[in-house]
């Protein structure tokens, strides 16, 4: 093994062979290269599913599933065609997209960005998936978004609330239908003027984290302007589990009332905690005691059960709502799951739908051609009233609703109800606002790869 | 052969022929069938990961392997290593070679700090030490230095990044490149139905990862490589003859982190995106996985572990219920559905619970990992056959 024969003409020969194979690759790179990344040739078209379906978040991750499930079989002409039948534009014929079947991939992001991108881009690179979709996470949409757009195909969010997935982090390529932080403090703060009146005192129990912190800060600012005065904002480790004391100091401070910038299990220990310290028994400044939870979720209703009754937050869908749209979703999604969806399966059933039916609208699937299609795209019968989906940063604009925990629960799934539906010009932003990122956030150009 | 022995470098050639050809060997269905379309694994970014994580399990084995030091805190070293790579192409320059550099330093510098605090103790202590040290910088990464580390969305070279030596058009987003190289270039072969990729990433990371292993066989070799077995034998006798065994195990825990910053370089240039959960706890575990799968303190046993850890998590879980019920279709109904029931708790979502119970596996039946399983079989055909059939050989070096 260890005699070697090099001779002069061997070596040049060798040299010309691995000059050669080097070549290769940027020869065949130019030959082969196709209009756009993933260009559906056959009968069918591919999306990636990819969904948190282990670690904290894989009951949302679950329900999207299903949600996704459903969407693809309304797209493929099976089932009743849900909300397809009040999707204010027509151009779905329920004949797969653009006459071609749908067919998915699935994924597990495990809610971790490295792994949501390796799965996006096993769907990306052996799947053939033309566009991704999915996750529970801000961390995650912004990671995978970020890929999605270096790759050339288009991603519709998942259930993110965080201001930076269409913030600071916006792409050409990725698309949100979620609300946001922003959204939230916007859309709860009159309705909390209203309840609770123009002169507390907050006090912000924050998770430290991204999301954390956008929605504090989106939460402080909108309840500051109309007069509240924010005491303290004390940040919680996310791994936290016991929250008490970080409660204990809360009364001391002198607050009236304390806000949970909390998520998932986060938000079920310190609301459990808050109520179990008697916090909403107790007089401050002589009016009574108040939680508010900036964002809520049914299945957070769930965990902490009794807790959440009389308690305030903010929602982007919820399945009682009684527009046709809604209606429609809750009865297919009823009909084929025997229970009613959840906000996540909600948005993202909505987001496989828009596009859809952008495609069909552009007439191909060329990611800059989508792009084109859904910039600007008002649209209604979708379950959140008249909807705008804007150019400069990609984010639906539509009304939000505000929540309260039911007193009184007639089931599992009947835990909140609809106090209020804040209309979209109390929500919506310039797109350089300061909590979006300012004038320095750019979507860049779309990026059709390939 | 390169200061090999003949038979390390017969591994050694293996391991070339076998990476070299890698878009081959987990290519060999075709593209368009239905075992093709679920458990090929040839495409870009797995096999990358493939010979990243490789390097991040040989490396390690390193300390592992040789001095039985066991580190449950290695994920930080590579998640350094990352954020290092990541900064150094947001600030300066997009080549990856400069990054990757940057990386292996960082994670070096962070590694004697940590190193030289945690040795003092050795056993659990050392393993918890290196835990909370690992937990420690994940928290960090994930709240307190949200500035640098971008907190939990991380951070990817964006429009606004303009590295100092790089000529940008304004709003273009910069790429991984080598010396104008794109590491997502690809060239696809079609032979048949088979379609096969070959990509510039990955053969990048690939050589990486031969010199990573060229590097471990001379120290698995050199009287450095014995003391430190010496460190895992009897460290007390070690300190009895006079011996100081710390420099050695410092020496040892520095490399091997240097190996995983190096894999979080590699990461990084691969796939321009950094973040915090890397860094996790659960990172620094796989690792230990991968090892012990493969096999302890035996050469090509790591590479082998974190191999079919990375096809799992990667191929197993996207097997979903329809998938599955495509591929019984042809059976009568209700044997289709049995079928279904029994195995999907097995694959998508449950991966997990596959991949615990082929560890469970491992350990109890193959205490040497992949690597003896590999032994007793080429002893197995041994005993008939001449030696020296290509599989066989593959596993044939155990290190001790």
């Amino acid at each position: 093994m260890s005699k070697t024969d090099l001779t002069r003409r061997g070596l040049l020969k060798t040299g010309a062979v691995a000059g050669a194979g080097v070549a290769l690759p940027t020869i065949f790179t130019a030959q082969s290269a196709a209009a756009f990344t993933n260009e559906p040739t056959g009968g069918s078209v591919t999306l990636g599913f990819n969904v948190p379906q282990t670690g904290p978040y894989a009951d949302e991750g679950a329900d999207e599933l299903r949600a996704y499930e459903l969407a693809v079989e309304h797209l493929n002409g099976g089932g009743d065609g849900g909300m397809m039948n009040t999707f204010s534009s027509k151009a779905l014929q329920g004949n797969g997209i653009l006459g071609k079947k749908v067919e998915y991939v699935t994924g597990d992001t495990q809610t971790k960005a490295d792994a949501a991108r390796a799965s996006a881009k096993s769907m990306i690179e052996k799947d053939g998936a033309i566009m991704i979709t999915g996750g529970s996470s801000s961390g995650v949409a912004v990671a995978v978004q970020a890929l999605c757009q270096e790759a050339g195909v288009i991603f519709m969010a998942g259930l993110t609330h965080s201001n930076d997935t269409t913030g600071k982090d916006r792409k050409a390529n990725g698309f949100r239908h979620f609300f946001n932080s922003y959204m939230s403090g916007a859309a709860l703060a009159p309705v909390l003027a209203g309840a609770y009146g123009t002169d507390r005192k907050a006090y912000h129990l924050t998770a430290d984290y991204n999301w954390g912190y956008t929605t504090e800060e989106a939460v402080k600012s909108s309840t500051e302007a109309m007069g509240w005065e924010t005491v303290a904002a004390v940040k919680t480790p996310l791994t936290q589990t016991d929250f008490s004391s970080y409660i204990a100091p809360v009364l001391q401070s002198g607050a009236d009332t304390l806000v949970l910038n909390h998520y998932g299990g986060n938000m079920v220990n310190s609301l459990t905690n808050a109520v179990q310290f008697g916090l909403r028994d107790k007089q401050v400044n002589g009016k009574d005691f108040q939680i508010i939870v900036p964002l809520y979720s049914r299945l957070m209703a769930k965990g902490a059960g009794a807790n959440v009754a009389g308690i305030f937050g903010s929602t982007n869908w919820h399945w009682s709502l009684q527009d046709e749209g809604s209606k429609a979703f809750v009865k297919s999604f009823g009909t084929k799951y025997g229970f009613p969806p959840s906000q996540a399966a909600h948005t993202t059933y909505v987001q496989a739908l828009l596009y859809a039916d952008a495609v069909e609208r552009a007439g191909s699937f060329n990611p800059c051609a989508v792009v084109e299609a859904l910039e600007g795209f008002e649209f209604d019968g979708m379950g959140n009233g008249p909807t705008l989906y804007r150019a400069d940063d990609h984010q639906c604009f539509k009304d939000v609703l505000v929540v309260k925990g039911k007193e009184n629960p007639d089931s599992e799934f009947d835990l909140l109800e609809i106090v209020e539906v804040t209309p979209v010009e109390q929500v919506t932003y310039a797109p350089d606002h300061p909590q979006m990122g300012g004038a320095e956030a750019t979507l860049g150009s779309c990026n059709p790869g390939a | 052969m390169l200061g090999l022995e003949k038979k390390d470098f017969r591994l050694l050639m293996i391991v070339v022929v076998l990476t070299m050809l890698a878009p081959f060997i987990l290519n060999p269905f075709p593209a368009e069938s239905a075992l093709g379309e679920t458990f090929n694994a040839g495409y870009p970014d797995l096999m990358q990961r493939f010979v990243i994580f490789g390097i991040f399990a040989i490396g390690f084995n390193i300390l592992f392997g040789l001095t039985g030091y066991l580190s449950f805190g290695h994920a930080a070293f590579l998640g350094v290593g990352s954020y290092a790579a990541i900064w150094m192409m947001k600030l300066v320059t997009l080549n990856v070679i400069p990054a990757i550099i940057m990386g292996v330093i960082f994670a070096g510098i962070f590694a004697l700090a940590v190193g030289y605090i945690s040795l003092r103790r050795s056993g659990i202590y050392f393993s918890i030490l290196t835990l909370a040290f690992a937990q420690m910088s994940y928290a960090l990464a994930y709240s307190v230095l949200t500035p640098i580390t971008g907190g939990e969305t991380g951070l990817q070279i964006k429009a606004t990044d303009s590295p100092l030596l790089s000529n940008l058009e304004p709003g273009e987003i910069g790429r991984a490149n080598l010396f104008g190289m794109d590491m997502r270039t690809s060239f696809e072969l079609g032979v048949g139905d088979w379609l096969f990729t070959f990509n510039s990433g990955y053969y990048i990371a690939a050589v990486f990862m031969l010199i990573s292993f060229y590097i471990a066989i001379r120290i698995f070799r050199s009287p450095f490589g014995t003391m430190l077995r010496a460190v895992k034998s009897n460290q007390t006798r070690m300190y009895y003859t006079g011996l100081n065994a710390r420099p050695y195990t410092l020496a040892a825990f520095v490399i091997s982190g240097m190996y995983a910053g190096l894999a979080g370089g590699l990461l990084v240039a691969m796939d321009t995106q950094a973040g915090p959960e890397r860094m996790f706890w659960t990172a620094s575990g796989e690792v230990v996985l991968m090892t012990i799968l493969g096999g302890v303190g035996t050469l090509i046993g790591p590479v082998l572990g974190a191999g079919a850890i990375k096809y799992m998590e990667n191929i197993l879980s996207k097997i979903n219920k329809d998938i599955l019920h495509e591929w019984f279709a042809i059976l009568p109904d209700g044997i289709e559905d049995f079928l279904v029931t029994i195995i999907y708790p097995f694959v998508g979502k449950g991966w997990h619970l596959t991949l615990g119970l082929i560890f469970m596996a491992v350990v109890i039946f193959l205490p040497g990992g992949l690597v003896e399983g590999g032994q007793r079989i080429a002893r197995l055909f041994g005993r008939k056959k001449t030696k020296g059939d290509g599989e066989e050989a593959t596993q044939s070096t155990p290190a001790e």
